[in-house]
C-alpha cells in the first residue's frame, strides 16, 4: 500500500455551533485504499467531522481537500466521487427496494442494474420489500448498497454496526472489507473498539473535538504494553463472542 | 467522471419515484378522487329533481273540482293527501308543508268554490313560491274566457343549454381537489422527507435543490391532472357535465388546474416550513383551505352570500380558479377570455412563493 498517497486530507477543522465548539482544530490524512477509523464517545465530533467532509455541513474553519477537490469549491464534484451511508437516514415512502435503487441510480446519473447492487449486498430475496419492512442489519447493507451504485472512490460509514446482533455484524465487516479489496477507501466510524481492531488499517481516537491518538491498532496496543500496561485477568484465546458465534453459526440472518 | 452530471435525469428520476409512492398513498387518492367524487354524485342526483313544494289537503276537502285539478298539472306542487288535521298541525309547524288548502262548494252560486289557504311561518320561501303559484292558478281560473281589461300576456321560452346542479358543482369540487391536494400534498411530503432524513441523503447525492422541487411538483401535477380528467370524464358520462369545446374545453381546464396547482402548492410549501411537527400540519392546512372550500364558489355562488361577506370571497385565489373553470367549461371562454382570473391567480402565485422562500426549510 502506497501510505504517502492522501485521498483525503483535512487541516485544522474547526467547528462551531454557537457558543459550542464541536471540533477543535482536527488535522489528518486518509491514505488510498485503507479502511480509516474514526473512534470515540458519542458526541466527540465524529458524525460532525464526516458530515463536513461530505460536504452536508459547513465548517467554521479549516482546509479539506478529497481527492483533489476542495469541499469549499467543489462540493459537487466531490459528492460524485463519495458514497455516503449516514448515521440515521430515511429512505422515500412507499417504494421498494428496487424502485429505491433506480431512484439513486437517477441522483448519481448513472445506469446500473438494481438486481445486481442489491445481489452484492445479498438483499436480492427483498428485492419488492419497502426499506421499513427490513431488519437492523438489511437496512444497513441497504444503506451501503446505495453508497456503491455511483462506484465512489471513498465510501463513509458512520456507524453502521450499531444495535446489530453478533452475526450481522460479522456480515457487514466481510461487505466492508470486500468493498476495500475491491479498490474502495473507507472511513468508518464506531466505538466499538473490538470493530477497530478487526476492521481498520489505522485509527484515530477523537475526544471532545481533538485527536489524541492516530496509528494502526497494533502500534497503539504496542505501545500501550510497552509503557507496562498488563490487564488485570490473563485473556484467554477465545472470547464470549467467538463462543456464541460458535454454537449459533455465521450465516446471513434474516433477524 | 467524464460524463457531465445529467440534472434532468435526476428531476425525472425523483418525480417518477415521487408519483409511484403518491399513487400508493390512500391519503393522497381519497382526498384527490374520492372526496370529490363524492360530492359529484350526491349533487348529480339531487340536481335532477329542482325545487318542490308540499301543499296539505285538509281532511274533507271538496277533491273534484277546478282548483285541485289545477294545482295537480303543477309539476312544483306536490298534494299531499290523507293526513289527519292534527298531522297537518304539527307538520305545518314543523315546515315540512308549505301550507294546507280546504276546498269546498260555496252556498252561493258566485263564486262557485271557496278555498282557504293556511301557510306556515316555518317556512317562508316555499310559503312564497306557494302563495304566487295559488295567485297565478286562481287568476286563470277566474278570467278564463274572459277578455283582459289592462294587457294579454303572451308567454314564450327562450331554448338554451340547460344549466344543471353539475355545470356549478363539478367545476368547485375540482378545485376543491387541486387545493387539497396542492397543499395537504405538499406539505406533508416535504414536511416528512425532511424528518425521516430522506432529503438529508439526498444531499449527499450531487442532485440540486431545485431538481427536488421540480421533480416533487411534476409528479404532484402528474397525479392532480389525473384526478381531474377522471371527475371530468365521470361528470360529462354520467352527469351530462357540459363541455362546450368537447376535447379543447378539457385542455383548457386542464391547463387552469395547472395554474391552480402551482399556487395550492406554494402555500402547502410554506406549512411545510412553518409547522413545528406533523400533527400541526392538518390544523394549518385546514385553515387555509376550509374558508376557501366554504367561501369561494365551491357549493353555492357567492353572489347568494351576504355582502359584507362577499368581498373576502373575492379576495381567494380559490374564487378565480373556480370562476374561470366554469366560464371555460359552460360558457365556452377561451384562456384569453379568462386572463383576468388567471391573472389573480399569477398574483397571489407571486406573493405566496415569496413567502415560501422565506419560511421553506431542508433540514
Amino acid at each position: 500500500m502506497d501510505r504517502t498517497n492522501a485521498i483525503i486530507s483535512v487541516r485544522n477543522l474547526v467547528k462551531n455551533y454557537g457558543d459550542f465548539t464541536a471540533v477543535k482544530g482536527l488535522s489528518f490524512d486518509v491514505y488510498e485504499n485503507e479502511i480509516f477509523g474514526l473512534l470515540g464517545p458519542n458526541g466527540a465530533g465524529k458524525t460532525t467531522t464526516l458530515e463536513i467532509i461530505e460536504t452536508l455541513r459547513n465548517k467554521t474553519s479549516g482546509e479539506i481537500i478529497v481527492d483533489g477537490f476542495s469541499v469549499d469549491k467543489d462540493a459537487s464534484e466531490i459528492k460524485r466521487i463519495i458514497g455516503v451511508q449516514l448515521q440515521a437516514a430515511g429512505y422515500y415512502p412507499n417504494l421498494n427496494l428496487v424502485e429505491l435503487m433506480e431512484l439513486f441510480a437517477g441522483l448519481y446519473g448513472v445506469s446500473i442494474k438494481p438486481m445486481e447492487m442489491l445481489e452484492k449486498v445479498n438483499l436480492q430475496d427483498k428485492a419488492k420489500a419497502k426499506y421499513k419492512a427490513l431488519s437492523g442489519g438489511q437496512k444497513q447493507r441497504f444503506s451501503i448498497a446505495t453508497t456503491l451504485l455511483n462506484s465512489p472512490k471513498i465510501i463513509f460509514l458512520d456507524e453502521p454496526t450499531t444495535g446489530l446482533d453478533p452475526q450481522a455484524r460479522r456480515n457487514l465487516w466481510d461487505l466492508i472489507t470486500d468493498i476495500r479489496n475491491n479498490g474502495t477507501t473507507v472511513l468508518i466510524t464506531t466505538h466499538y473498539m473490538d470493530e477497530a481492531e478487526q476492521l481498520c488499517d489505522r485509527v484515530a481516537f477523537v475526544e471532545h473535538g481533538e485527536i489524541i491518538a492516530l496509528d494502526t491498532p497494533d502500534n497503539l496496543i504496542d505501545q500501550l504494553l510497552n509503557s507496562g500496561f498488563e490487564r488485570k485477568k490473563e485473556v484467554k484465546k477465545a472470547n464470549l463472542e467467538d463462543v456464541f458465534i460458535n454454537m449459533t453459526g455465521r450465516e446471513w440472518r434474516q433477524g | 467522471m467524464n460524463k457531465p452530471y445529467n440534472h434532468t435525469k435526476a428531476t425525472l428520476a425523483l418525480a417518477k419515484a415521487s408519483f409511484r409512492s403518491i399513487m400508493r398513498s390512500p391519503s393522497a387518492v381519497v382526498f384527490t378522487l374520492a372526496f370529490p367524487l363524492i360530492f359529484i354524485l350526491v349533487f348529480g342526483f339531487l340536481g335532477s329533481s329542482g325545487v318542490t313544494v308540499d301543499l296539505a289537503i285538509a281532511p274533507g276537502s271538496d277533491m273534484h273540482n277546478p282548483v285541485i285539478s289545477a294545482l295537480e298539472q303543477i309539476a312544483v306542487i306536490k298534494l299531499v293527501e290523507h293526513k289527519s288535521t292534527a298531522q297537518i298541525q304539527e307538520e305545518l309547524e314543523k315546515g315540512t308543508i308549505a301550507g294546507v288548502i280546504d276546498v269546498h262548494q260555496n252556498t252561493v252560486p258566485q263564486p262557485a268554490y271557496l278555498a282557504d289557504i293556511k301557510y306556515t311561518s316555518a317556512s317562508v320561501d316555499k310559503g312564497n313560491i306557494l302563495k304566487s303559484i295559488l295567485n297565478n292558478v286562481m287568476f286563470s281560473l277566474n278570467t278564463n274566457n274572459l277578455k283582459p281589461a289592462v294587457a294579454e300576456m303572451k308567454e314564450s321560452t327562450v331554448h338554451g343549454r340547460i344549466y344543471r346542479t353539475i355545470d356549478f358543482i363539478l367545476p368547485g369540487q375540482l378545485g376543491f381537489s387541486l387545493l387539497s391536494t396542492g397543499v395537504f400534498g405538499t406539505a406533508f411530503v416535504f414536511f416528512s422527507l425532511r424528518q425521516t432524513l430522506v432529503i438529508k441523503r439526498f444531499f449527499a447525492t450531487p442532485v440540486r435543490r431545485s431538481s427536488i422541487i421540480l421533480g416533487e411538483g411534476l409528479a404532484r401535477i402528474g397525479f392532480a391532472l389525473l384526478g381531474a380528467v377522471f371527475i371530468i370524464v365521470i361528470g360529462h358520462f354520467l352527469f351530462h357535465f357540459t363541455l362546450i369545446h368537447g376535447f379543447v374545453t378539457v385542455l383548457n381546464m386542464l391547463v387552469l388546474s395547472i395554474i391552480g396547482l402551482i399556487v395550492f402548492m406554494g402555500f402547502g410549501f410554506v406549512v411545510s416550513g412553518i409547522a413545528k411537527s406533523e400533527s400541526t400540519i392538518p390544523p394549518i392546512s385546514n385553515i387555509i383551505t376550509l374558508p376557501q372550500f366554504l367561501l369561494s364558489g365551491t357549493f353555492f355562488s357567492i353572489d347568494h352570500f351576504p355582502t359584507w361577506l362577499q368581498p373576502i370571497s373575492r379576495a381567494l385565489p380559490l374564487t378565480y380558479l373556480n370562476d374561470a373553470m366554469r366560464q371555460v367549461a359552460f360558457e365556452g371562454a377561451g384562456l384569453w377570455d379568462v386572463r383576468q382570473p388567471i391573472l389573480i391567480m399569477v398574483i397571489w402565485g407571486i406573493g405566496i412563493y415569496a413567502l415560501a422562500v422565506k419560511v421553506f426549510k431542508w433540514e
